[in-house]
């Protein structure tokens, strides 16, 4: 059992009890605190830096070729706590031959972000790496309509991931050389 | 009768100087508003105000910027901001007295710049001149007598609104008058005991009585440093000032008596507590400071002309406003005293040590005066 000591209070003395001393005190640290520098930033001149891994606005990525990620799984759209996510599904158009061997891509994508909440559970659960969660956490608009990010808007604030899995590019190589599965 | 053109013209001039006055003190008030924001900005390692600009000002190339970051136009915005805001009246409050309660709150702070003296002129024929509005006699016992009246535009304001916080702020201002006031008049009798001449059967109550007897002699703060701190004390608590500032104490009762008031009512209050602060580091210049004149023991260093009075109305100001100053920054450093350490402190402390330094003092100069009397 922790021992516990009872430590003696010593009486006031006089200065003490007037605490004139004890004000003067008081009165020198917030003097020289005046004359330090300021812990403050001007916000909108000047931003705080990030830190990586910060979860910001919610966007698409594309892969290195340019190629929207996402197949449209739904699995963000399930897993998005607050429903802000709305997906509708469709699939790559015939005969693209930049997009021969992409399985599935959405025909829309919107991200309402009057309703993210920022949890990142999107990017977590996304078996493409195709939502990430940017640095970017200041997003503002006049009216709701302009606060939902749609399929377009996404992938201009996401832009390119540079990755090297070429997911797409080896199922193609894995073709021509017949084993695909 | 018919007033003639002299009496006139000399209605007309002091009317004139009473609004030079009036201006003078709101806007000093209106910068102590801004200097309570910058120095607490400044001693919390914040910037403060510094985003207001006029237009035509944020042009100048240095200058602009310069005074931009400063916040000088910051007072202007706020005043506008109050008198454009809608005007909210709650339904259950009596009208008349809430109404009434600004007003009583700044006139007394406005009143008591009548009496104050805050320079000298030397004419040619080497006549001393006092610059002040009314020169009475009485003029420090007219300062306590009216000054003290503010409380009632918080008293009132507190009742008036017919709601808790309010309510409780206006019974806490009330108690803590009664338990400084009685100390903040103890305090200045000293201090007339000194200045009134060995063998004078009267003793001056002139604010330039008392502005002149520290003119190349030891200024007041040096001979009655128990007067001054009480003095200060009570400054503090008359003007509802950290750490005495009971009646509004924002952290527990809201806005305290000025919780229900808004837009330009509430400004009203707000000048006033800072025209309040104006008058009282004017005051307290005046009595322990030296008022105008430049150090204790020193002859002043300007010419008596003019020129002198300008420079002797400068340094008044600056000993003012480095006093509005020492009242922001007690604001900033000490926490609230809690509602019932206030009446400790004015009763059980101030009061009989106010007591004390007078009887010692009335024994000092009776010792004094017999000495000085040649027998």
């Amino acid at each position: 059992m922790a021992k516990t000591v009872v430590i003696e209070r010593k009486p006031l003395s006089l200065s003490e009890r007037t605490y004139l001393p004890q004000i003067a005190t008081g009165l020198k640290t917030t003097f020289t605190n005046m004359f330090k520098n300021n812990v403050t930033l001007q916000y909108p001149e000047e931003k705080p830096v990030i830190p990586i891994d910060y979860r910001g606005v919610p966007t698409l990525v594309m892969d290195p070729n340019g190629r929207e990620k996402c197949v449209s799984c739904q699995l963000c759209e399930f897993v998005c706590p607050p429903k802000a996510i709305r997906i509708t599904p469709g699939s790559v158009p015939e005969g693209d031959s930049d997009r021969d061997h992409v399985e599935k891509a959405p025909e829309e994508f919107e991200i309402n972000m009057l309703r993210c909440i920022y949890c990142g559970f999107c990017q977590e659960v996304c078996p493409e790496e195709a939502i990430y969660l940017q640095q970017d956490y200041s997003s503002s608009g006049y009216t709701r309509d302009e606060m939902v990010n749609n399929k377009a808007k996404l992938y201009e604030l996401g832009g390119v991931l540079p990755d090297k899995h070429f997911k797409w590019d080896k199922k193609k190589e894995a073709e021509i050389e017949g084993n695909s599965h | 009768m018919i007033p003639d053109l002299d009496t006139w013209l000399l209605v007309t001039i002091k009317a004139v100087f009473a609004l030079m006055m009036v201006g003078a003190v709101m806007t000093m008030a209106g910068y102590s508003v801004l200097a309570e924001r910058k120095v607490s900005a400044w001693m919390q390692g914040r910037v403060g105000p510094n985003r207001t600009v006029l237009p035509f000002v944020g042009y100048i190339p240095v200058l602009g910027p310069f005074l931009k970051g400063l916040g000088i136009f910051q007072p202007l915005a706020d005043g506008l901001k109050f008198l454009f805001k809608e005007e909210i009246v709650p339904g259950h409050v009596n009208k008349v007295y809430y109404y009434l309660a600004p007003i009583i709150a700044l006139v007394p702070a406005l009143t008591t710049m009548t009496v104050l003296p805050f320079g000298e002129f030397t004419t040619a024929a080497g006549e001393t001149i006092p610059l002040m509005l009314a020169d009475l006699e009485v003029g420090i016992l007219f300062i306590l007598a009216v000054s003290s009246l503010g409380v009632y535009g918080i008293v009132l304001a507190g009742w008036s609104s017919n709601s808790k916080y309010p309510f409780l702020g206006g019974i806490r201002s009330s108690a803590q008058m009664i338990s400084y006031e009685l100390a903040m008049g103890l305090s200045l009798l000293p201090i007339f005991l000194w200045v009134s001449k060995p063998g004078s059967d009267t003793a001056a109550l002139s604010l330039v009585e008392i502005v002149t007897s520290q003119d190349q002699a030891t200024w007041l703060f040096i001979v009655q440093p128990v007067s001054a701190l009480i003095f200060l004390i009570s400054l503090f608590a008359e003007t509802n000032r950290l750490p005495f500032d009971m009646p509004e104490s924002e952290t527990d009762l809201v806005g305290g008596f000025h919780t229900e008031y808004g837009s330009f009512k509430f400004g009203i209050f707000f000048v006033a507590e800072y025209a309040h602060i104006v008058v009282g580091s004017a005051i307290f210049t005046i009595i322990f400071l030296g008022g105008w004149h430049f150090l204790p023991w020193m002859a002043d260093p300007w010419p008596a002309n003019w020129i002198g009075t300008i420079l002797g109305i400068f340094w008044f100001l600056a000993k003012t406003v480095g006093l509005i100053f020492f009242f922001i920054w007690i604001r900033w450093t000490l926490p609230r005293f809690r509602y019932d350490q206030v009446m400790n402190l004015g009763w059980t402390k101030l009061l009989p040590l106010a007591l004390i330094n007078l009887i010692f003092y009335v024994l000092l100069v009776t010792w004094l005066d017999q000495a000085a009397i040649p027998s």
